[in-house]
């Protein structure tokens, strides 16, 4: 752990554009910019934003059958995802917890893979380990760059025209300025946008590229992590783990129907009798009545006093206007509308379970 | 009238034995953008190190501590629907508390101006 903080290749980029530079998972990232938090939450909302997540791990697989020799342990239909598709999965352990999350894309001649920062380490060894016959290379050489907002069309699409063809979860290799990168029509802001996967040594050429745009700001982990609040997207570590199954964090939508019948993946037994016979808490949008931001670990109790879960992320949401959160409750307490109470430094505030996400989602279907 | 300043960003502004009390502008710029203030209420005592509040940023609550024994005699009120105040004008209409000093000698244990600014440095 003493290890110093790792850069990526857009550090000295983040210093000359005043972002105010954290240690995250081990990096030394932008937590924000000048602009501030909740500026560059804005500026995604209603412009652009660019977003450097080259700390996440990026991950080729090569081999014969990968998307079916991944379903061996994730419960997504991976075999089924087209070449040019995305697609939003986990791993699962055996007792059905989650072990990350990631995006898997069929790149043709091999899958392509982003895990978190912060399990790459773990992510690695448990791909080489159980995909057999598939060579499991993690990517150093290249950062992944994230371009967010109703603009980043237009930003992306003007030094990469292809960009403006794909659809939401659609992915392809494209030429920017001369330089190979890989174009991935998602994000983790709730907003239409792109992952860019550049090679490290053109990193900030193309980063200035895009910044040259007069819709597009540098932003910094802070308002990524409102962003993705507003927008009900789980954080590893905080919203699901080891302990949180997919049905209970309200995944379903993410495991294939025939993924739910036919189980074969790890932890399918909880996850089967969860989705037969629903599971004893759900992960929900919560929203305090008050101004009070309700945090990780808050306590959430039925308005009778009686201990019903807990908050695992929340803040304030700038463009919902107030204090936003998730967490987890009590099915029998988990239907939108209920109120309940947030113990806030000792103090029950008020607050009711609402829908997600708490803001609109602007993906280009 | 002086003005003191804590270690613990705070500052105060001294008439007599009553007092205005704040957090400073270098406080509010390390915090970012103020969401949320959770303040006392007129009449409540407190002594030196307290907790006497909680200032919420989009990024982090941080708790507000006593920088003396005193008295709250006023709540600036305006904070709880406009918490943005904070932000903009720590030191003027940010306010937080008016205050009745109990030990006028605990103030020479803050720092000036000056030594604040070393510092924060």
């Amino acid at each position: 752990m003493a290890d110093a903080p790792k850069r990526t290749p857009l550090y000295d980029l983040h210093v000359e554009l005043g972002g105010k530079m954290v240690d995250f998972a081990g990096w030394e990232m932008p937590v924000q910019y000048p602009l501030g938090i909740m500026g560059e939450h804005k500026q995604c909302r209603e412009k652009a934003a660019l977003f450097d997540v080259s700390h996440m791990g990026q991950v080729v697989l090569k081999g014969e059958n990968v998307g079916e020799k991944l379903e061996a342990l994730c419960p997504q239909a991976f075999s089924a995802l087209k070449e040019g598709k995305a697609r939003y999965g986990f791993f699962t352990n055996e007792g059905g917890g989650i072990m990350d999350d990631l995006i898997v894309s069929n790149a043709g001649d091999h899958f392509f893979v982003v895990v978190n920062a912060s399990m790459r380490h773990q992510d690695i060894p448990h791909m080489a380990a159980h995909l057999e016959g598939v060579e499991v290379v993690e990517i150093f050489d290249r950062a992944l760059v994230a371009v967010q907002g109703p603009k980043a069309e237009a930003v992306v699409g003007a030094v990469c025209p292809v960009a403006r063809d794909l659809k939401f979860m659609e992915t392809t290799v494209a030429d920017i300025n001369g330089v190979e990168c890989r174009v991935s029509r998602l994000g983790y802001t709730g907003e239409d946008g792109y992952e860019i996967s550049i090679p490290e040594d053109k990193a900030e050429e193309v980063t200035r590229a895009f910044l040259a745009d007069e819709n597009c700001e540098p932003a910094g982990l802070g308002a990524r992590d409102s962003l993705r609040l507003e927008a009900g997207l789980c954080l590893y570590g905080s919203d699901i783990d080891t302990e949180t199954s997919p049905i209970e964090a309200s995944l379903i939508w993410a495991i294939q129907k025939r993924r739910r019948e036919e189980g074969g993946f790890p932890g399918a037994e909880r996850i089967q009798r969860e989705i037969a016979e629903g599971p004893a808490r759900r992960l929900v949008g919560i929203r305090p009545e008050g101004r009070a931001p309700a945090r990780h670990g808050v306590e959430v109790q039925a308005e009778n006093g009686s201990a019903i879960g807990e908050i695992t992320s929340g803040g304030f949401g700038p463009t919902a206007g107030g204090p936003v959160a998730m967490g987890y409750v009590a099915s029998a307490h988990a239907e939108p509308g209920t109120k309940v109470h947030l113990m806030i430094r000792g103090k029950a505030q008020p607050a009711e379970i609402v829908a997600l996400p708490f803001v609109k989602q602007n993906y280009k279907r | 009238m002086s003005t003191y300043f804590s270690e613990d960003h705070e500052w105060i502004k001294v008439e007599g034995d009553t007092a205005t009390l704040g957090i400073t502008a270098h406080a509010a710029e390390q915090l970012g953008e103020i969401v949320y203030v959770e303040q006392k209420e007129t009449g409540e005592s407190f002594e030196k190190s307290d907790e006497i509040g909680v200032v919420e940023s989009v990024k982090a609550a941080s708790e507000i501590y006593a920088p003396v024994d005193g008295e709250i005699v006023e709540v600036n009120g305006s904070l709880a629907d406009s918490p943005a105040t904070l932000s903009e004008s720590p030191e003027a209409d940010g306010w937080l508390y008016k205050i009745k000093l109990s030990n006028t000698d605990q103030l020479s244990e803050l720092m000036d101006l000056d030594a604040y600014k070393a510092f924060i440095a």
